[in-house]
C-alpha cells in the first residue's frame, strides 16, 4: 500500500480549477519533486496534501497507518517570522505540537526529542540563539528540525532553497538526501531548480499544461522538445 | 512635606486600593495578548474593539440599562470574532475592515449619545468613554470582583495554550497541518481581547487601549529575543507602568488614562534604548 494515493484531483480556490486529473502514488522511502510553471498550482497540491485545502474532486488516502497530522511541513517564510522573536529552541519544540493532544505542556519526551533533531540538524550551538538574528539557510534547517518534531516518515517542503545562496542551496539538499537515503524519510518537494531535482529525486511530478508523473531518468524523454519543460520552469 | 503626607493617606482609601488592584489586573491581561496581536498585525483590533465597545455603551445608554457590561461585552465579542475571521478570505481586507468598523462605531456611539441622551454634560461623558478619565476611582466593590473573575479567567486561558497560542501565532499553516485546529484558537484570542478591552475600557478609556495592549509588547521584543522572556518582560512592564501612572495621577492629579500610556511611552524609550546598547556592545 503506497503511503499517499492521490486519484483524480482536480485542485483550485473557490471552484475555480488551476490543475485537474492529477493521480499518482507516493510510496514510503520515495523522493518526489513537483515541478512546474508558477501558477501551476504546485502549493495549492501541498496545502491539499496538508489538508489546508479540500480539492474541488477526486481523494488523497493516506497508507500504511499514515495518519493525517503525521506530516512534516516546511512551508515557504512568511513575513511574520522574519522578526519573530523566538528561540531556535522554542520553534523546534513547537513542532511536536501535534503529539499533545489537549495536554497543555511538552512532555520530557518531547524535549528529548527535539533535542533531538536539533543535534541531527547541526543546530546544537544555536539552540538559544533568537531565529530572526539567523541566515537564511540557518532559519531554514530550524524550520526543516521543526517539520522532523511532527514526524520522521513523510516531509513536504515548498521551495527549501528559495533565496538561499548557491554553496547553502547546496549543503540544504545534501541534508534533505541524507533524511532520505540514511533515515528513509519520505520527501515530497516542490521545486523550480529542474536541474537539481533530476540530481536528487527519483520521481518526478510535472503539474502544468503537460502533466508527467514517472521515473526521473524518464523525465527528460518525454520533455524532449517540450519547450516548457526547462524554459518554462526555471524560476 | 505635610501635603505629601496627607497624599500617602490616599492610598488607604478603599477607591484607590480598587483602582490599583484593576489597573494591574488589566495591564497583565492586556499584555500577554499583546506580543500575540503585534506579531500577527493586528496592533489595531484593540482600537477598533474599544470603539465598537464605546458604541455598545451608547447603545447600552439609550436603552436605559443601569448595568451596560452584559451588553457591551456581547457586542464586542461578535465583533472581535467577526474581525479575525474576516483575516484570510474577506473582500475587505484586516486593516481596513479594522479601520471600517472602528471609526463607524465611534460615529455611531457619539450620534446615539447626542440624540437620545438626557444627560446635562454631554461632552464630559463623551470624554470619560473615550480617556477613562475618572470611572477607574468610582469603581464599585462588584465591578472590582467581576475584573478580578475575568482576569483570573484570562490568565488561566493564556498559561494553559501558551504553547499552542505560540505554534498559531508562529505559523498557521504548519500548525494546521499538524492538526491544532487553527480557527478554534484564532476565535479564542478573539473573545478574550474582547474581554480584556471591554475590562480596560474603565482604566484608560476607548482611545487609549491599543497602547496598553502594543506598547508593552514593543517594548519587550526591544530587549528580549525568545517569545517566553518576551512575553513575561512585556508583562512586567505593563504592570510597573500601571501602578506608576496610577500613583502619579492620585498624587499629581493627572488623568489616569494618558498618565499610564505616557508612562508606557517612557519605558519604550528606554527599552529602544537598552535594546540599542545591547546590540551595539554585541551581547
Amino acid at each position: 500500500m503506497a503511503l499517499l494515493t492521490c486519484q483524480d484531483l482536480s485542485l483550485g480556490y473557490d471552484g475555480k480549477e488551476i490543475v485537474g486529473d492529477l493521480s499518482f502514488e507516493v510510496n514510503a522511502g520515495d523522493y518526489l519533486c513537483i515541478v512546474g510553471e508558477n501558477g501551476s498550482g504546485k502549493s495549492t497540491l501541498m496545502k491539499t496534501i496538508l489538508g489546508l485545502n479540500s480539492p474541488i474532486s477526486g481523494s488523497i488516502t493516506a497508507g500504511d497507518g499514515l495518519k493525517q497530522t503525521e506530516i512534516g511541513y516546511l512551508p515557504q517564510q512568511t513575513e511574520v517570522q522574519r522578526d519573530f522573536p523566538a528561540s531556535v529552541w522554542e520553534i523546534v519544540l513547537s513542532g511536536c505540537q501535534n503529539r499533545q493532544g489537549m495536554r497543555p505542556f511538552y512532555s520530557r519526551a518531547d524535549k528529548t526529542l527535539a533535542d533531538e533533531n536539533i543535534e541531527k540538524l547541526g543546530l546544537s550551538q544555536l539552540k538559544k540563539r533568537c531565529y530572526r538574528e539567523l541566515s537564511g539557510g540557518q532559519q531554514q534547517r530550524v524550520l526543516l528540525a521543526r517539520a522532523l518534531c511532527a514526524t520522521s516518515k513523510i516531509l513536504l517542503l515548498d521551495e527549501p532553497v528559495s533565496g538561499l545562496d548557491p554553496k547553502v542551496t547546496a549543503e540544504m539538499y545534501e541534508l534533505i538526501e541524507r533524511l532520505n537515503k540514511e533515515s528513509g524519510t519520505t520527501i515530497i518537494m516542490i521545486s523550480h531548480d529542474i536541474d537539481a531535482a533530476l540530481r536528487y529525486a527519483d520521481k518526478i511530478l510535472h503539474i502544468g499544461k503537460k502533466i508527467f508523473f514517472g521515473p526521473a531518468r524518464e523525465y527528460t524523454e518525454a520533455f524532449d522538445g517540450f519547450g516548457a519543460a526547462k524554459g518554462g520552469a526555471d524560476i | 512635606m505635610n501635603s505629601f503626607a496627607e497624599k500617602l493617606d490616599y492610598l488607604s482609601y478603599p477607591f484607590v486600593q480598587y483602582a490599583l488592584i484593576v489597573g494591574v489586573l488589566i495591564a497583565l491581561c492586556s499584555s500577554l495578548l499583546g506580543v500575540t496581536l503585534v506579531l500577527k498585525r493586528f496592533s489595531f483590533i484593540g482600537d477598533g474593539l474599544s470603539h465598537v465597545a464605546f458604541g455598545a455603551m451608547a447603545i447600552a445608554a439609550v436603552l436605559n440599562l443601569t448595568d451596560d457590561m452584559p451588553l457591551v461585552l456581547i457586542i464586542t465579542v461578535i465583533s472581535a470574532i467577526l474581525l479575525l475571521r474576516t483575516g484570510k478570505n474577506a473582500k475587505i481586507k484586516g486593516d481596513a475592515a479594522v479601520a471600517m468598523i472602528s471609526v463607524g462605531a465611534l460615529a455611531i456611539g457619539y450620534l446615539l449619545m447626542n440624540l437620545f441622551s438626557k444627560s446635562s454634560n454631554l461632552s464630559g461623558d463623551v470624554c470619560t468613554t473615550l480617556f477613562g478619565s475618572t470611572s477607574i476611582l468610582t469603581l464599585k466593590r462588584t465591578e472590582v470582583g467581576i475584573c478580578i473573575a475575568l482576569s483570573a479567567i484570562v490568565v488561566m486561558v493564556f498559561i494553559l495554550f501558551y504553547n499552542k497560542i505560540f505554534a498559531v501565532t508562529f505559523d498557521e499553516d504548519f500548525a494546521s497541518a499538524t492538526g491544532i485546529k487553527t480557527g478554534a484558537y484564532n476565535l479564542l484570542i478573539a473573545v478574550v481581547v474582547a474581554v480584556i478591552i471591554v475590562l480596560a475600557m474603565n482604566l484608560v478609556g476607548s482611545l487609549l487601549i491599543s497602547a496598553l495592549v502594543i506598547f508593552p509588547a514593543l517594548s519587550a521584543m526591544r530587549i528580549f529575543k525568545s517569545f517566553r522572556s518576551v512575553t513575561v518582560c512585556s508583562a512586567v512592564i505593563s504592570v510597573t507602568c500601571a501602578l506608576a501612572g496610577i500613583l502619579i495621577s492620585v498624587f499629581a492629579g493627572t488623568p489616569v488614562g494618558s498618565t499610564i500610556v505616557a508612562a508606557d511611552i517612557v519605558a519604550f524609550a528606554c527599552s529602544a534604548l537598552i535594546g540599542a546598547l545591547k546590540r551595539g556592545s554585541g551581547i
